[in-house]
């Protein structure tokens, strides 16, 4: 008899779970399918069966992010996991009566690819799925977050028991470091060999410390972990306290993820009750608590040494290394710092072991990689793809490339600390180090594309104002080097920019590159650099001929009306919030340049495509 | 501004009282407390905590400056929230934020003289699939556009003029 078999084990919740007839809807509750409305959906399910006496039937399930948040709020029917889009309550109706009573989808509903324009009646048959390998996210819009039993079902928690019964902490180093777990938090660094250097630090207490403040803009990733599948994480963490010796675990959370830290604090709560978390953990003698410590936004705090000295309560400002956390961290003792990801990978290597891991993906790299692909392109959302895989094959084939035909243009990894490739890189294998050869990163994994309406040197000036506005200030170059940096950039972007900028964005990329304290510092000036690298031209056109090639730039740009195309339908001059419209009805009419202030809402508002940037 | 709560030195010395004894008193989560209280840092209140909790001013302020969650002047009424995130702004929140921050005539950061609207902008919401997204006060919109956003303006000034 195992440990796990003493536990209060929900068993006719496991059993309703795995039975393959189950008649269930998941309805996706991450915070992407919540902001459209997928509470009302899931009620209106709930009503709509209620009142037809199947309450009893059918389970509606709230589950945790499909990943594919451009087409919510989702529904999922099972067990034919008929997958359906961007449902509102009031399409309850049909889906109870057509599907579930009358056993026919609602084909108003499905999901239409978007090349064949046909409809997509199952999960697992729609384009953006069909790239992906879902190991990490593999319970991601199955279970229920906030349900124990759902996680046990999928073998929660067996690897914490395998590792209390048949492995002694050295055996799980071995397992991790075997697997070639690489920390995903950005940096690559081999999981195990950090847990091996904590644990080798002949100090106690002992910290495990899980790295959830998913700052970079345009990622959310490890958000998606923790809201879907937070016990992953938690059992994650439990296997690496008994590693490396400690007793005690801080998850650090961004605060701007409030679902997530409900969903988290929920799973600690039930993992305590069931005694896989807390004193002595299936009677092992082993004991492992974890504390939510919420951020309160500062994008340096997602540097380790800054993090640490924020849940010590202080400024979070980086500290030098060495030493490291694994020799002295959280009040100075030897900590382990790793990203969600990392922690959640951990209990699927040791219960389908090393082997098992390193089958998928490359050699240097294994695994999957989880990206967060948004930007321009047709399908948005989160992805998890086999390491080894190419840009191209992530943008055209599970992102269905870019939309409207436009073209593109770059391809940005690794946030404010990335840097982005052009077309040329596009066949670019996607692993740790083949992205770094390229002149990018992988980065935590928020991946967004750009299109020719982007100005690059907007975009990059847009990352510049974001280190700037996010430097802790301690040490000057990055401090000072990125105001300055911005200030050039900003000139360049009002139509003001000098000759020799070019070399001043480059001789101050330098300073920072070297004279920086911490990873902040260091790498700010990649993004700048990757898009002077690869888009000079952009950069030229804005300081020699004073014009925005991709139409973006307030200062570089005017609105005219093409008296052509232009019907006189009067909206863009109803709209117009400077009065710079003019014209009578039925007629063409005409911008007011010295009163239009470039608000651009006469573009986005004209049926006709009459108005025209220069 | 009568709906914010005025300051009384006798709530925050209770509230230091509790969290008195605990393993590691940690001045962030009592700043945290009187931000969620007040919405902002009053200047008293930064004085009593450092004298009572004996810590310089000078570190309290430090804190209370170096994270965004924390603010030293009073917020309106409504709170409006532009994401600046990546994703947001390649798919055009840089127009929607102008949209707004030239309606209201404050920048973000900013309150209105009247006391009910504040501007901010956030990193990211993680929301990035439905960029870009305006959250007021804790509703979230996503794909708005600068005439989506003048809409929702209107709406929240209506019903700002209701209350």
């Amino acid at each position: 008899m195992g440990l796990r078999d003493q536990l209060a084990i929900p068993r006719d919740v496991i059993a309703t779970v795995k039975n393959p007839e189950h008649r269930w809807m998941a309805v996706c509750r991450g915070t992407g399918c919540s902001s459209s409305a997928s509470a009302e959906v899931r009620q209106a399910l709930c009503d709509e069966l209620d009142a037809r006496g199947l309450s009893d039937e059918v389970e509606i399930r709230r589950t945790g992010c499909f990943g594919f948040c451009e087409a919510g709020p989702i529904v999922v029917v099972h067990p034919e996991e008929t997958f359906y889009t961007h449902v509102t309550p009031g399409d309850a109706e049909a889906i109870i009566e057509e599907h579930v009573v009358g056993g026919k989808p609602v084909e108003g509903l499905l999901y239409r690819d978007i090349a064949t324009d046909t409809a997509v009646e199952r999960w697992h048959e729609i384009g953006f799925y069909g790239k992906q390998q879902r190991i990490l996210l593999s319970n991601c819009g199955i279970i229920d977050p906030e349900n124990i039993g759902h996680y046990l079902a999928f073998d929660g928690y067996s690897a914490l028991e395998k590792v209390l019964t048949e492995m002694t902490a050295e055996e799980v180093i071995e397992e991790v470091i075997d697997s070639g777990l690489r920390g995903r938090g950005g940096a690559g660094f081999p999981a195990g060999l950090k847990w091996r250097f904590a644990r080798q630090t002949q100090s106690w207490p002992k910290y495990v410390i899980c790295n959830a403040d998913e700052g970079d803009p345009g990622a959310f990733m490890d958000r998606s972990v923790l809201e879907g599948d937070p016990h992953s994480v938690v059992e994650g963490m439990i296997i690496a306290g008994y590693a490396i010796g400690a007793q005690d675990g801080y998850i650090y959370c961004r605060a701007e993820y409030p679902l997530a830290i409900r969903r988290l604090e929920i799973a600690l709560e039930q993992a305590r009750e069931l005694g896989v978390l807390g004193e002595n953990i299936l009677g092992s003698g082993f004991s492992f608590d974890i504390i939510v410590k919420e951020g309160a936004g500062a994008f340096v705090c997602g540097e380790e040494t800054a993090l640490m000295a924020s849940i010590q309560g202080e400024r979070g400002q980086p500290w030098p290394r060495p030493p490291y956390p694994a020799v002295a961290g959280l009040w100075g003792q030897p900590s382990n710092v790793n990203n969600v990801k990392s922690y959640a990978y951990t209990p699927r290597i040791i219960i389908k072991g090393a082997d098992w891991f390193k089958s998928v993906g490359t050699e240097e790299s294994p695994g999957t990689a989880v990206f967060a692909l948004t930007g321009m392109v047709n399908c948005t959302g989160l992805i998890e793809v086999a390491m080894g895989i190419t840009l191209r094959e992530i943008i055209y084939e599970v992102g269905g490339g870019i939309p409207m035909g436009r073209e593109f243009k770059a391809v940005q990894t690794g946030g404010p600390l990335g840097g982005c490739l052009p077309k040329e890189h596009l066949d670019t294998p996607v692993d740790f180090d083949s992205l770094v050869a390229a002149g990018s990163v992988m980065g935590s994994g928020g991946m967004i594309v750009a299109d020719e309406t982007t100005c690059m040197v907007e975009f990059a000036q847009y990352f510049m104002q974001f280190v700037c506005d996010e430097s802790c200030g301690k040490c000057p170059p990055c401090r000072i080097g990125s105001t300055r940096m911005l200030e050039v950039l900003q000139r360049i972007t009002d139509g003001e920019g000098e000759e020799g900028d070019l070399d001043e964005i480059r001789r101050i990329a330098r300073g920072m590159e070297q004279g920086s304290l911490c990873a902040l510092g260091q790498l700010a000036p990649a993004p700048v650099m990757s898009t002077l690298l690869h888009f000079e031209d952009e950069y030229k056109a804005h300081i020699e001929e004073g014009c925005c090639p991709a139409g973006s730039c307030r200062a570089l740009i005017t609105y005219e009306i093409d008296p052509d195309l232009c019907t006189g339908c009067m909206l863009c001059a109803r709209k117009c919030p400077s009065e710079a419209i003019s014209g009578e009805k039925r007629e063409p009419h005409v911008i007011d340049t010295d009163l239009c202030e470039r608000c651009g809402l006469c573009k986005e508002v004209c049926r006709f495509d009459a108005i025209v940037v220069n | 501004m009568s709906f914010q709560p005025t300051f009384d030195a006798s709530e925050i010395e209770d509230l230091l009282n509790g969290k008195r004894g605990g393993e590691h008193p940690s001045l962030m989560s009592v700043l945290e407390e009187v931000q969620a209280r007040y919405r902002y840092l009053p200047q008293d209140a930064l004085i009593l905590i450092s004298e009572s909790m004996g810590v310089p001013l000078s570190q309290t302020y430090g804190v209370a400056t170096f994270y965004n969650a924390f603010s030293l002047k009073p917020k309106g009424r409504h709170v409006i929230n532009v994401c600046t995130g990546t994703a947001c702004m390649v798919r055009g929140a840089k127009k929607v934020l102008e949209r707004i921050s030239d309606r209201l005539g404050i920048q973000p950061g900013e309150t209105t003289e009247d006391g009910q609207f504040t501007l901010e902008t956030v990193n990211c919401l993680g929301a990035c699939a439905l960029g870009p997204v305006v959250v007021a006060d804790g509703a979230y919109s996503g794909e708005v556009t600068g005439a989506k956003a003048n809409a929702l303006l209107s709406k929240v000034m209506a019903e700002a003029k209701t209350v």
